[in-house]
């Protein structure tokens, strides 16, 4: 669409003038461009962002390289198994992933079976009630999300988290051991964080805004098809509302009223 | 008045210069760890808060605790108290001072605790205790050092004052009820996630605060030449013994509630502090510690002729004192989080400099607690002589 200075300039006044903004003004310059541009992507229209797990089909390889893309994509930095240990996707036992579940007779395999876990963005999220500045917060697309500009580092939501995906950056992620993350910052269009602030996974917010799936699930589809899904459970039609309907599904400690937004197909 | 804090024997400024020294250490060890991070703490992803959060939450009971001598001089005219609720006022503004510098060295990102105040958040607990807590400090500076000075000059305080020492009577309450809050409301922690846990914290804090206070006074009656009083001390000595029986009966209602309904999460925590779990057993010696002492303290407060000789009452208030400190600042945070959300054990233990960052704001809490003391004790001798 050709518009020259002045063109421009009228139609922003003119936008200005009457109270309006945004995509208003592109309506006036170029009627339904912006519409056709959203219609494109239908997955920046979520209501109620969820993730589907089928662990039948699901395997340690694609969990190992689901949990690389998404440190890669997101700079998060390797402290090995220490106290400081930072992830914001990992591979969870059974028996550990839903403590309580589990009993003597369980086959072993079952219990040391590797889940996946990553932020529930729980609908109602514990994490979000107990933030004294609102540095964490529910979007309305559901995603629980973090502003690490905002952040006084009281760990509240540490503690307010019953799912202990939450982590604190105890000193200065870019000095993480070198010998563990020889190129860091893998991703230079990513911010690396500072240290005394909470991090966790945003389901991918960055990308969801431009229309990507989730770093997770792009990287485990390419490996293996329909391993993961991801989509709004607000829309009945929706890939997850139909493998929810589909297969029986458990979620991590459905009984706290947390509401988790993680579903494992078992 | 506060040139009063300026004048005074050889030993109190070996102790002021003694205090100084231990909060120079641990302003050092905090620009340290200011540096670096809290990774130079014991902390980590399980155990998120540790040392400093324990404290906190003690020492907001001592300062709640100031109540105890304030409630019954106003509210049920004993006189006899009237000595001695400076004191009170003093230990609490001493110990709501510790209360906001906990929180302070425990900030992964100090300098913007004003955020705090600049996105104010009322569903969150957090944003509360500030408000309380900066209020109740407020209360207490404004109301000893007017009381005081009424007091030197012989008149009496007016009535905006007399307003708000009423209002600072339940204020008390609410600092360590909204504390508990802190604690009591989160989901997935069984050991905090208590209806009893406010009513938990206050019997702890009427104990462990008037005993503290009880030694206080022993020392001032020594070192100065104000006597709080005999009859103050005993009356505080009854109140200690009530609140600590309370404390403890409000103890065996947990363990009764965990151990009878047999249900696994309720029970770990108690397993972890007095069993060891997993093989992780760090605070089984301080649980018993602790417990020992509360035995002691328990005999020495029931029995009446101990309670009223000022040697065994001594030796109970810091039988409590220690007791109420092991199971608060040690063993409330600690056991709350272990296990973790994955049922696994992590040993957390504090670090030297975390210890000594600790210690420091302990130094900076007992150099206000002198000074205003010695200023509530000068004016007192004055006015007596």
């Amino acid at each position: 669409m050709g518009v020259d200075r002045r063109e421009f300039l009228k139609v922003v006044g003119l936008s200005a003038f009457i109270g309006l903004g945004g995509k208003t003004a592109f309506e006036l310059l170029a009627p339904g461009d912006v519409e056709a541009q959203l219609e494109a992507v239908p997955i920046m229209k979520g209501n109620r962002w969820a993730m589907v797990i089928d662990m039948l089909a699901m395997d340690e390889e694609v969990m190992d390289k689901c949990i690389e893309a998404c440190h890669r994509e997101h700079n998060v930095p390797d402290f090995g198994e220490t106290k400081e240990a930072i992830f914001w996707i990992w591979k969870e036992e059974y028996e550990h992933a839903f403590p309580g579940q589990q009993h003597e007779y369980i086959a072993e395999e079952v219990k040391h079976n590797k889940f996946l876990l990553l932020c529930n963005h729980c609908t109602n999220p514990p994490c979000v009630r107990v933030c004294p500045t609102k540095a964490t917060f529910k979007r309305e697309d559901g995603v629980v999300m973090m502003d690490q500009h905002r952040c006084i580092g009281c760990r509240f939501c540490m503690a307010g988290c019953p799912f202990g995906v939450r982590n604190f950056n105890w000193g200065d992620p870019r000095k993480a051991p070198k010998e563990l993350n020889p190129d860091f910052p893998t991703n230079p269009q990513y911010p690396t964080r500072s240290k005394g602030v909470v991090e966790k996974c945003t389901f991918c917010a960055e990308r969801l805004a431009k229309g990507l799936l989730p770093v997770c699930v792009e990287a485990a589809n390419a490996m293996k098809e329909d391993v993961m899904f991801f989509g709004d459970l607000a829309d009945p039609d929706s890939n997850v509302r139909r493998v929810l309907r589909k297969h029986y599904t458990i979620r991590r400690k459905p009984e706290l009223g947390s509401e988790p937004n993680l579903f494992f197909i078992v | 008045m506060l040139d009063r804090a300026l004048s005074g024997s050889q030993r109190y400024w070996m102790w002021i210069v003694f205090l100084l020294a231990l909060m120079g250490i641990g302003f050092g060890c905090y620009l340290y760890q200011f540096k670096v991070g809290l990774k130079i703490t014991g902390m980590g992803r399980d155990v998120s808060w540790g040392f400093y959060i324990a404290q906190f939450t003690y020492l907001v009971g001592v300062a709640a605790s100031g109540v105890m001598v304030v409630l019954p001089y106003y509210l049920h005219d004993y006189k006899a108290f009237g000595r001695v609720t400076i004191l009170g006022e003093f230990l609490a503004v001493a110990a709501v001072t510790m209360c906001g510098l906990f929180i302070f060295v425990d900030l992964g990102y100090p300098l913007r605790i004003l955020n705090l105040f600049l996105y104010p958040t009322p569903n969150s607990i957090l944003f509360w205790d500030a408000i309380v807590l900066n209020v109740y400090l407020l209360l207490n500076i404004f109301i000893g050092w007017n009381v005081l000075a009424a007091e030197r000059k012989g008149v009496p305080y007016g009535k905006v004052i007399k307003t708000l020492i009423y209002i600072s009577i339940p204020w008390a309450f609410s600092i360590h009820t909204v504390t508990a809050f802190l604690y009591a409301g989160l989901p997935g922690r069984h050991y905090w996630l208590t209806a009893i846990m406010a009513a938990r914290f206050l019997a702890s804090a009427f104990c462990s605060g008037p005993a503290l206070l009880i030694l206080v006074c022993l020392i001032v009656k020594r070192v100065t030449s104000f006597d709080p009083g005999r009859e103050q001390i005993r009356t505080l000595g009854s109140i200690v013994a009530y609140a600590m029986i309370l404390n403890v009966f409000f103890f065996l209602l947990e363990l009764f509630t965990a151990f009878y309904s047999q249900i696994p999460g309720h029970m770990h925590t108690f397993q972890f502090l007095f069993f060891g779990l997993e093989g992780h057993g760090r605070l089984v010696p301080w649980m018993w510690t602790a417990t020992v002492f509360t035995v002691i303290s328990l005999v020495l407060l029931i029995v009446p002729s101990t309670r009223r000789s000022e040697n065994t009452l001594a030796v109970a208030c810091a039988s409590v004192f220690i007791a109420t400190w092991i199971d608060k600042g040690l063993g409330l945070v600690i056991g709350g989080f272990t296990p973790n959300p994955f049922e696994r054990v992590t040993d957390y233990w504090p670090t030297t400099p975390e210890v000594l960052i600790t210690i420091g704001v302990w130094a900076t809490g007992f150099f206000v607690l002198t000074i205003l003391y010695k200023i509530a004790t000068s004016v007192k001798e004055e006015v007596a002589a």
